[in-house]
């Protein structure tokens, strides 16, 4: 006889633990394995550029100026200072990881917070909703400027400018998702027997909360990736020499019609970095969609 | 009567949430050890009668004294101390256990809130008991809630409300959202602990027939007002109020040949709203013997047999109003 | 007899059935692997006649009733033959199947707020069922909307039928939803849960309006609920499933009477019922749940719950025949039927 479940009261359930239901859902999503392999072929590649690229990012070769890739010694070419384009991509990749992540941790440590306060205490919704609004509508780029100015121009900075430009998003899907947990019965349960906020908050609130942020968070690092694209590209991020994806696609352009693959590349890096969290995150979505279960 | 011998008395309760008026005026007393079923339909505040008794919310007046002591106004501070004395146990079986806890941990939860400080073993040992009494094994402890069928997360839920040993037990509608062959066994559950324990119960329900099992008395609540009270027997066997002698008539009885032959007192479908609650009597607009007194004066509580009803057609002598007389064929078509 | 008055049409083999249905399966696709949810379940629907349809969650009855009129996603794979007034409906068409559904067969459903469009007035909604199925005229629709209403017992029709949905209490926008489920006539009505949603005092004003429907205008209906109390007032016949699988089929007054299959007597006596169990009786439990099938065994599906089952219930299925020779129009799938009438109801009666 072929029972697949059977939960009675003697007989425990062979139920599946949620974390392996969720990577058993992803592993099956070819899309989600796909950019799976690319997002920790990146990370590798990132963490291990300075030992893997071949020549040091800053080498230049004013004998080998503008060669095409496929040039023996230089597989992706070289740019107007002869600069290896590979070795530069490789740790321009590092780069902007590193900005995306701190970019993400920075919105997460400060919205997470906020957002749970103000799904959870009326009284604070008001506030931070305001301060969210507040947030929303000032224009990223001169927040950054802004940045850039007091503090100088930095890998920090520019990640800081891109987290705060994010803690919106996060607030407002951590408070959507308090309020909805805030109403559950095992809430009500805890607080009749005597369950601080904190408490609360803690134990029951933020564990449930995590999905969500984790999306969330999936979401946000292409976002990120591309927001220090644009603040290097326009000189607000990471300085030249030191490369980063967005540095090696502002100085490219000058030369686009000479040396084209010395803008594509690092373009087409971002974009599938960009590509392969999108892709991940609504996988990661869908895997945890409680929703999924049903047959 | 002592008030120390009440596990809870309600004195005029009133819960108005803005211009809703849920709950408007409910008096009611549970001995030690007894169990009272409050019933009524959806839109009757019976659900906010119980969650102003655990102090969900505070209510808009009145009183609520729990083994004695006044908490209608205590602050979640002041609170505590009362906490273990009273328990809920909800509908909903799957939103009513942490889905990221383990069955053990959530049944841990009220002894590590409690300011009793338990080590850990004896902690998993009274569990380990817990469970035991409700029916499950120890190991269920180590499960997550989604594991567990809908009857064994309601045992869950009901093992966490007991292991604080609390007087007072509120039961939401626990078995609603059930099957009707684990709707029973939760039934006899909660009966054989009540009868061991000797918790007192506060078991709220839409469905008359789960309480006779259970109840010693019974509360029936329309809109918001209780319309009818006493004792088991008196209401299945002499409803006063119409509203209780309709519930009664309008639940089905598995029993083809006693169903055909029963005469049905149909009611109107709409519900006056909360909001705007008729005059006089509440029930008027759906009684098929309202006449022009239940609008203008609002029923007085008569003493009938050992309950009240609140309805100008009672007699405290036993003169009692039958709907079934009625001809109810109007509010139909 | 009052009863007679109220079954209606009481014998129903005479007839010819508006509702065939002839061993129809469903399986779902599911990440964990094929899951059978109904097997080979037949069942008539004679003109006239309510058959309701009864179990616990997970049966299959709603699955089997959404199959009827092919309103299942494409996971399912539905096979068996279900034929209405002659026609095969399983593996027709979408666009044929599309004409069938709200003119010939017809449903409503447990929940009638999200079944219901927000911003049109009721009066609208019927109004377009009928103009798309019976090209009525907006005027002639709209009038027709009123008579509609009146006859599922709504109040003052001519005014109820420019409410909008949220205007309504919960048994109103059930009765609209019955109005248009019958504005175009359907010989069939397919009631999921009709009134599992609402209170009991109205829920016996939706199964007097399904009853009327009967009466006036012939309809057949089939009822899925799990309130046996409900089939106690309104079915004519009844159909007992469990996990899949038909495992009785009586005519009411029988199968409450003398229930053979051992899960129609559990959950007989499972069923808390005011005034016939005395105050400190226990309630029969079955212990247990239904089970959740990849492929359908050779074996009672329910010998693990039940009382009585040896280990024949475990080797072979048991066929679904007329138990008592004297009745065959009550048959029952059970190597070890009940004995003895249930008792009990002749104690309270008496």
């Amino acid at each position: 006889m072929t029972v697949l479940t059977v939960p009675t009261v003697d007989a425990a359930p062979a139920g599946l633990s949620r974390r392996t239901r969720v990577l058993r859902r992803l592993r099956r999503n070819p899309l989600a394995v796909v950019s799976f392999v690319v997002l920790a072929l990146a990370a590798i590649i990132a963490v291990l550029s300075p030992w893997l690229a071949p020549y040091a990012v800053e080498q230049t070769d004013f004998g080998h100026t503008f060669a095409a890739p496929g040039t023996p010694g230089h597989v992706l070419g070289t740019d107007d200072l002869g600069r290896d384009v590979l070795s530069r991509i490789m740790l321009g990749a590092r780069a902007s990881l590193q900005v995306a992540i701190l970019a993400v941790a920075t919105s997460l440590v400060i919205g997470v917070p906020l957002g749970l306060a103000a799904g959870y205490f009326r009284a604070w919704d008001a506030v931070i909703s305001r301060f969210t609004d507040l947030l929303l509508a000032f224009p990223f780029l001169i927040m950054a400027v802004g940045l850039a100015a007091i503090r100088g121009a930095s890998l920090t900075n520019a990640a800081v400018a891109v987290g705060i430009a994010q803690i919106p998003g996060v607030i407002r899907v951590v408070r959507s998702d308090t309020l909805r947990l805030k109403s559950l019965d095992f809430v009500a349960a805890a607080v009749v027997d005597g369950a601080s906020d904190l408490w609360v908050l803690a134990r029951h609130i933020l564990p449930n909360a995590t999905s969500v942020i984790l999306v969330q968070a999936t979401v946000a690092i292409p976002v990120a990736i591309l927001g220090e694209a644009v603040l290097s590209f326009l000189g607000l991020g990471i300085q030249p020499p030191a490369p980063s994806l967005g540095t090696m696609l502002a100085t490219a352009q000058q030369f686009a019609a000479r040396a084209p693959w010395a803008a594509v590349l690092p373009g087409v890096v971002i974009m599938g970095l960009a590509l392969a969290f999108n892709v991940f995150g609504d996988a990661l979505r869908d895997a945890l969609d409680p929703k999924g279960d049903r047959r | 009567m002592t008030p120390q011998e009440n596990a809870l008395e309600l004195e005029d309760l009133v819960m108005h949430f803005g211009p809703v008026r849920a709950v408007d005026g409910v008096s009611l007393t549970i001995p030690r050890g007894r169990v009272t079923a409050l019933v009524g339909e959806s839109g009757s505040g019976k659900s906010t009668v119980g969650r102003c008794v655990v102090r969900l919310v505070e209510p808009t007046s009145g009183v609520v004294r729990i083994a004695g002591a006044d908490v209608t106004h205590l602050s979640r501070r002041q609170l505590r101390r009362h906490r273990s004395d009273v328990s809920i146990v909800f509908q909903d079986p799957a939103g009513s256990l942490n889905p990221r806890m383990l069955v053990g941990d959530i049944v841990a939860e009220p002894l590590r809130l409690s300011r009793r400080r338990l080590s850990r073993r004896d902690r998993e040992a009274r569990v380990a008991a817990e469970l035991g009494r409700v029916g499950l094994r120890a190991e269920v402890a180590r499960r997550y809630p989604h594991e567990l069928s809908g009857g064994q997360r309601q045992r869950v839920s009901i093992a966490r409300a007991l292991i604080s040993e609390p007087m007072l037990l509120i039961a939401d509608e626990p078995t609603s959202a059930l099957d009707v062959s684990v709707q029973a066994s939760v039934l006899n559950l909660l009966a054989d602990l009540q009868r061991d324990i000797g918790f007192a119960c506060l078991f709220i329900t839409h469905d008359l027939s789960a309480v006779e099992y259970l109840a010693d008395d019974i509360a029936v609540m329309y809109l918001g007002q209780l319309v009818e009270k006493g004792s088991r027997e008196q209401i299945f066997a002499r409803p006063a109020h119409p509203y209780t002698q309709a519930l009664l008539s309008a639940a089905p009885v598995a029993d083809p040949e006693r169903q055909r032959q029963r005469q049905q007192v149909l009611l109107g479908d709409d519900l006056p709203s909360a909001l705007d609650p008729p005059s006089g009597c509440r029930f008027r607009t759906r009684c098929p013997l309202a006449f022009d007194r239940c609008a203008t004066e609002v029923p007085a509580q008569i003493e009938f047999g050992d309950g009240v009803a609140a309805c100008h057609l009672v007699q405290p002598d036993g003169t009692r109003p039958d709907v079934r007389a009625a001809e109810t064929n109007e509010v139909l078509s | 007899m009052t009863t007679a008055e109220r079954t209606g049409t009481p014998s129903s083999a005479v007839e010819a059935p508006v509702l065939e249905v002839r061993d129809l399966s469903v399986a779902f696709r599911t990440e964990g692997g094929t899951v059978s949810a109904v097997d080979r379940v037949s069942l008539d629907l004679a003109p006239g006649e309510i058959v309701g349809m009864v179990g616990e969650s997970g049966c299959g009855k709603s699955v089997t009733a959404m199959s009827i009129a092919g309103l299942l996603p494409g996971s399912a794979r539905v096979t068996g033959s279900v034929r209405l007034q002659g026609t095969e409906l399983v593996g027709t068409r979408e666009s044929v199947l599309r004409r069938v559904r709200g003119k010939e067969i017809a449903y409503i459903f447990q929940e009638p707020m999200t079944s219901l469009n927000p911003v049109l007035t009721v009066g609208r909604q019927i109004g377009e069922v009928l103009q798309v199925h019976e090209r009525m005229s907006g005027r002639a629709a709209r009038a027709r909307a009123v008579e509609l209403l009146s006859l599922v017992g709504i109040p003052s029709a001519a005014t109820r039928v420019d409410n909008y949905p949220h205007q309504l209490s919960g048994g109103m926008r059930q009765r609209v939803m019955i109005a248009m489920a019958v504005a175009c006539g359907p010989k069939v009505l397919v009631a999921d849960e009709p009134t599992t949603a609402l209170d009991v005092t109205v829920q016996a004003g939706i199964l007097q309006v399904l009853r009327d429907l009967r009466d006036r205008l012939g309809t057949s209906i089939l009822i899925i609920t799990h309130d046996l109390g409900v089939i106690a007032d309104v079915a004519d016949r009844v159909v007992v499933m469990y996990a899949g699988r038909v495992v009785e089929r009586a005519p009411v007054t029988d199968l409450f009477a003398f229930p053979y299959h051992q899960y129609t007597a559990g959950l007989l006596s499972a069923s808390p019922t005011p005034g016939v169990h005395a105050g400190t009786q226990r309630l029969q439990e079955i212990p247990g749940l239904v089970p959740v099938l990849s492929t359908q065994p050779d074996a009672c599906t329910f010998a693990d719950r039940c009382p009585a089952a040896d280990a024949r219930c475990r080797e072979a299925a048991p066929p679904l025949e007329a138990v008592r020779p004297a009745i065959n129009d009550h048959v029952a799938a059970c190597w070890h039927p009940c004995p003895a009438p249930r008792t009990h109801v002749e104690e309270a009666t008496a």
